[in-house]
């Protein structure tokens, strides 16, 4: 697990570290400074979210001798989980933000500053301020970009009027204040994207939890979800809750009822499909997504947009020394949720010090768990557990699924309670 | 430069300890279960639980004989090697 780097630049297992120490024969190229700067070796992580900030931690839990650099360009974190609670006004934007400051206590360098530049051949990470770091292996967690070129009409211009929300911060104030200046009877649409994308229950949470402010203070108002898919996660439990508590307010357009939408023009609110044109009073566009810029310009996406990893170690197949996590990666049947991210990180940690080490990675096991808020006392979960077959991450067979379809109302009450429970869970171990 | 012997010895003795390596599938729990105290949470934390008392209720779940609302269907996906494997881990966790 362990390893030491020497100042000539070759690897040394630390077995046979310590024996040549002990021998003093090697004493001569151990230059002290470079002890307490990572003897281990170097490693850069890119993107301080739920799979960055993880990742850099438990690396340096795991071996605290790794030098381990962590670029964001916010020294404030704002989480997207919970975030469909602040739009519907349940909680306040302020319960969404972290710092860095337990990343720091465990010795985390942090550099708030944006990589502009990957060279894999060099192994350098360009800073926006000209710096440069070198790494050993670099693991890149940089979440999603929208895609703005994915849907005609919806530019980052058009966010400002029909705000997608789907990074969290001032687009989710954005969409909070335009619901709460909306009249009674007024129409909300969300547009949905096809898979694959971040959170692929969040469309759904978040038009539950805005039917519950509707219903609770403009009850004569109606939503719609224009999609452009014709299944989606926790479906049948959604939809048999929206059917006991937003009857006739809450209305789903799967793509096969032409609900996938082809154009929006944001001056006039308006989403056009197939078969319809939709006026909006408030216009929530969730568009397509692709892995963050960083990931392009480093050449570890595909022409999917996303990052093709091995599911052992997730390094990536296109580049050496490279590996990807959280929303950017394929990760087969995992989903690009912050669980999944944290879980993903924690194996990466491991195989990172594990190949820095000259060891061979152990094939792991990974679990995910979801849970989404129908409305505040009522949780609805989807669970899996995941290994690598043949290159791709699948599901453990027997394994996983989401809620029960019958339940008691104290049982949707106790997911919504073990919900808010690991929000604060999973928050404190990224972050606090 | 040459570094006295007993300078390294001192380095390598004081230098922060390696951790174990988690079994497969084991550091997923702390995404719901909290190591750390003070976690407000009514899921509980089993770190530094008794090992036996973790692969008991995991087989429980496994075969639908304990409440559950979503380690049913976690517990079905791993084997008693396994849980038995994670179970010794997090209960070697400080409390």
């Amino acid at each position: 697990m362990s390893g030491a780097r020497i100042m000539s630049g070759s690897r040394t297992s630390r077995r046979e570290f310590l024996k040549q120490a002990a021998s003093g024969a090697s004493a001569a190229l151990l230059p002290l400074p470079a002890f307490a700067q990572g003897a281990g070796g170097r490693v850069v992580v890119i993107g301080g979210g739920f799979a960055g900030a993880t990742c850099a931690r438990t690396l340096k839990r795991i071996e605290p001798r790794l030098a381990v650099t962590l670029v964001e360009a916010n020294a404030t974190f704002i989480a997207c989980p919970f975030s469909n609670g602040v739009i519907a006004g349940l909680r306040e934007l302020d319960a969404q933000r972290f710092g860095y400051d337990g990343p720091a206590r465990d010795g985390v360098a942090l550099s708030f500053v944006p990589a502009v530049a990957v060279d894999p051949p060099s192994h350098a990470v360009t800073l926006a301020n000209g710096a440069v770091l070198q790494y050993d292996r670099l693991v890149l967690a940089p979440g999603i970009d929208l895609n703005w070129s994915g849907l005609p009409g919806y530019d980052e211009a058009a966010a400002a009027r029909m705000p997608h929300a789907w990074k969290a911060g001032e687009q989710t104030l954005l969409l909070r204040r335009q619901l709460e200046a909306m009249a009674d009877g007024g129409l909300v649409v969300i547009a949905a994207p096809a898979n694959p994308f971040r959170c692929p229950p969040g469309p759904y949470e978040r038009a539950s939890l805005i039917a519950y402010y509707l219903k609770t203070r403009k009850p004569k108002s109606k939503l719609i979800i224009l999609d452009a898919k014709d299944a989606f996660s926790k479906q049948r439990l959604f939809q048999n809750a929206w059917a006991a508590l937003y009857p006739g307010l809450l209305e789903w357009v799967p793509l096969s009822s032409g609900g996938k939408v082809n154009a929006v023009d944001a001056a006039t609110l308006t989403l056009t499909t197939d078969f319809a044109t939709h006026k909006a009073n408030v216009a929530n566009v969730i568009p397509p997504q692709k892995a963050a810029g960083i990931a392009a310009l480093a050449g570890v996406a595909d022409r999917t947009g996303w990052c093709p990893i091995d599911p052992v170690s997730f390094a990536s197949t296109l580049q050496p020394d490279i590996h990807v996590i959280g929303d950017a990666a394929i990760a087969g049947a995992m989903p690009k949720s912050a669980f999944a991210a944290n879980a993903q990180a924690k194996i990466c940690a491991e195989a990172v010090a594990t190949l820095l080490a000259g060891g061979a990675p152990a094939e792991p096991k990974l679990i995910n768990t979801c849970y989404s808020l129908v409305a505040p006392d009522y949780g609805i979960s989807i669970a899996g557990v995941y290994h690598p077959v043949k290159g791709q991450l699948v599901d453990v067979e027997g394994a996983g699924g989401v809620s029960p379809l019958e339940a008691p109302a104290a049982f949707r009450a106790e997911e919504a309670d073990f919900a808010n429970g690991w929000f604060n869970t999973i928050t404190a171990e990224v972050f606090g | 430069m040459r570094v006295p012997r007993l300078v390294i010895a001192a380095i390598i003795l004081l230098s922060p300890v390696a951790a174990p390596a988690a079994p497969p599938g084991a550091a997923a729990c702390s995404g719901c279960h909290a190591s750390g105290a003070g976690v407000a949470t009514t899921v509980p934390r089993l770190a530094g639980r008794a090992a036996a008392d973790i692969v008991a209720a995991m087989q429980d779940y496994r075969a639908g004989k304990r409440p559950a609302t979503v380690m049913d269907r976690i517990a079905k996906g791993f084997s008693d090697d396994e849980t038995k494997a994670i179970a010794a881990w997090l209960a070697a966790q400080q409390q």
